[in-house]
């Protein structure tokens, strides 16, 4: 919590000092950008710690215990074992792409974070179009993964990162049409416009089913695109030992991981942004009481706290449902939610020309 | 300003992916050689190259995989202004969308989208 206040302070002194110049505040912004950063490797770190827990009572277990209390340092401990691990390169790989592929991987991850909206103020580039920005960073992902299993020269690397690139592009439709309802609704490309047209009421609620069915469609296509199960083909380890990264050792192992863990939040967080209002609190239209004692919980909480509930569905997710074979993940896409995304589209166009939301609209 | 703070981001983020790396060079150990350095294929010897041919059927999605990323390229503006456009934008966009769709039920129908 007091880094969540720390970085809000640096955040506020970078934006106040924007007024001033842009060189002289580079020092300011640099600062606010590797807390940021700082941070949210650290959320990497907690989401992994999180997720083994989760994964331990799914299946009533304990998880990782030993490692300070109720093992809450175990992945600092893992990540300087791996920090201080050999870093293995195969006599075979092309060097330079081995090198950046997983340098890749997570430089995009992180370029995404920079537009999610936590706050009005605790929000690092408000850009005008952020959701195109997104759909743009999140497709760099997957050339890491293509390039870190082509530079392998294993036949095991080639097969996951071959089954990734199919089923990054293949996912990235559904996504993208998602993405569109989102801004169909909100009539804007600017995330922080986005939240601030869900005052009313969030798009989940107010758009008939439309809406319902973009954010279940959004929520599939990103687990794909995030290669989690039920979807990891692409490093199915039963029968691929560990598809795409399985020439990686050390840190750059981590730095898959790292990526994996960071775009997991980045996704939710755009999920919770789009369609769950933000850091709009919960709403309804005529119960001024509710909304009053609803209003005093800050922004920042709702958004955690919907983002929260994302990253535990996706857990949830993840531990109840077995991998899909390559043609059921085939059919899926391109039988079912490419045509499903496509009539969405035109059906959230119809609802909004024709005025029919729920909740009165605003402007 | 916006993309000056997203250049800073950049520079930053490869400061510290780099910074990283090289911490990681300095404290593990480095000692190439012998079976290590062989590609991990379960213990099997390696038998040739990987670099190799692979299914066509990844090239058939790509190339679908284009037509409709292109088609999403040209419904974001679309979606921007849409309240402007009105219905006859939203009839304009259906034709356009509909002639992809055509495509999408004929591959489907060629059997492309059957993964084998």
């Amino acid at each position: 919590m007091s880094a969540a206040i720390v970085l809000l302070t640096l955040a506020e002194r970078a934006a106040a000092s924007l007024e001033v110049g842009i060189w002289g505040t580079a020092a300011w912004l640099a600062v606010a950008i590797v807390a940021a950063i700082g941070s949210m490797s650290l959320l990497g770190m907690a989401l992994v710690l999180i997720e083994r827990k989760v994964a331990a009572r799914f299946q009533s277990r304990l998880g990782p215990m030993r490692v300070g209390p109720h093992g809450l340092f175990q992945t600092v401990a893992d990540s300087i074992k791996l920090l201080i691990k050999e870093d293995i390169i195969p006599e075979q790989a092309d060097r330079i792409l081995f090198f950046l592929a997983p340098t890749f991987s997570l430089i995009a991850t992180l370029l995404a974070l920079v537009i999610v909206p936590v706050s009005p103020t605790l929000h690092l580039v408000d850009l005008n179009i952020g959701v195109v920005f997104f759909a743009a960073v999140s497709g760099f992902g997957v050339l890491g993964i293509l390039l870190g299993g082509w530079s392998s020269n294993n036949k095991w690397s080639l097969l996951g990162a071959m089954r990734a690139g199919a089923q990054f592009i293949s996912y990235e439709l559904s996504l993208t049409l998602c993405l569109i309802v989102a801004v169909l609704f909100a009539g804007s490309l600017q995330l922080s416009e986005v939240v601030a047209s869900q005052a009313d009421g969030w798009w989940i609620w107010r758009g008939h089913v439309v809406t319902i069915v973009a954010f279940v469609v959004f929520i599939i296509a990103s687990t794909a695109e995030l290669n989690r199960p039920p979807f990891d083909l692409p490093e199915a380890e039963s029968e691929l030992t560990g598809g795409f990264h399985t020439e990686f050792s050390g840190l750059r192992f981590a730095f898959f991981f790292l990526a994996e863990f960071i775009n997991m939040f980045v996704a939710s967080a755009l999920a919770a942004t789009l369609f769950l209002g933000g850091w709009m609190p919960f709403q309804v239209g005529g119960w001024d009481t509710f909304n009053s004692v609803m209003a005093i919980i800050p922004g920042p909480i709702w958004f955690a706290g919907k983002v929260a509930v994302i990253i535990f569905i996706s857990m949830w997710v993840r531990w109840t449902f077995p991998r899909l074979r390559v043609d059921q993940l085939m059919r899926l896409e391109w039988k079912f939610l490419l045509p499903i995304g496509i009539a969405n589209v035109l059906i959230a166009a119809v609802i909004i020309l024709s005025g029919l939301y729920f909740f009165p609209v605003g402007n | 300003m916006d993309w000056f703070l997203i250049f800073v981001f950049t520079l930053t983020a490869v400061g510290l992916v780099g910074g990283g790396l090289l911490v990681s060079r300095l404290v593990a150990p480095h000692n190439p050689g012998g079976k290590k350095n062989q590609p991990y294929e379960c213990g099997e010897e390696t038998v040739g190259h990987n670099w190799v041919h692979f299914n066509v059927g990844y090239y058939l999605i790509a190339l679908l995989f284009l037509v409709f990323e292109v088609e999403a390229a040209f419904l974001f503006p679309w979606a921007v202004i849409f309240r402007e456009v009105g219905w006859v934008g939203l009839i304009e966009v259906g034709i356009f969308v509909g002639v992809l769709v055509m495509a999408l039920v004929y591959a489907w129908k060629k059997g492309i989208l059957e993964w084998v």
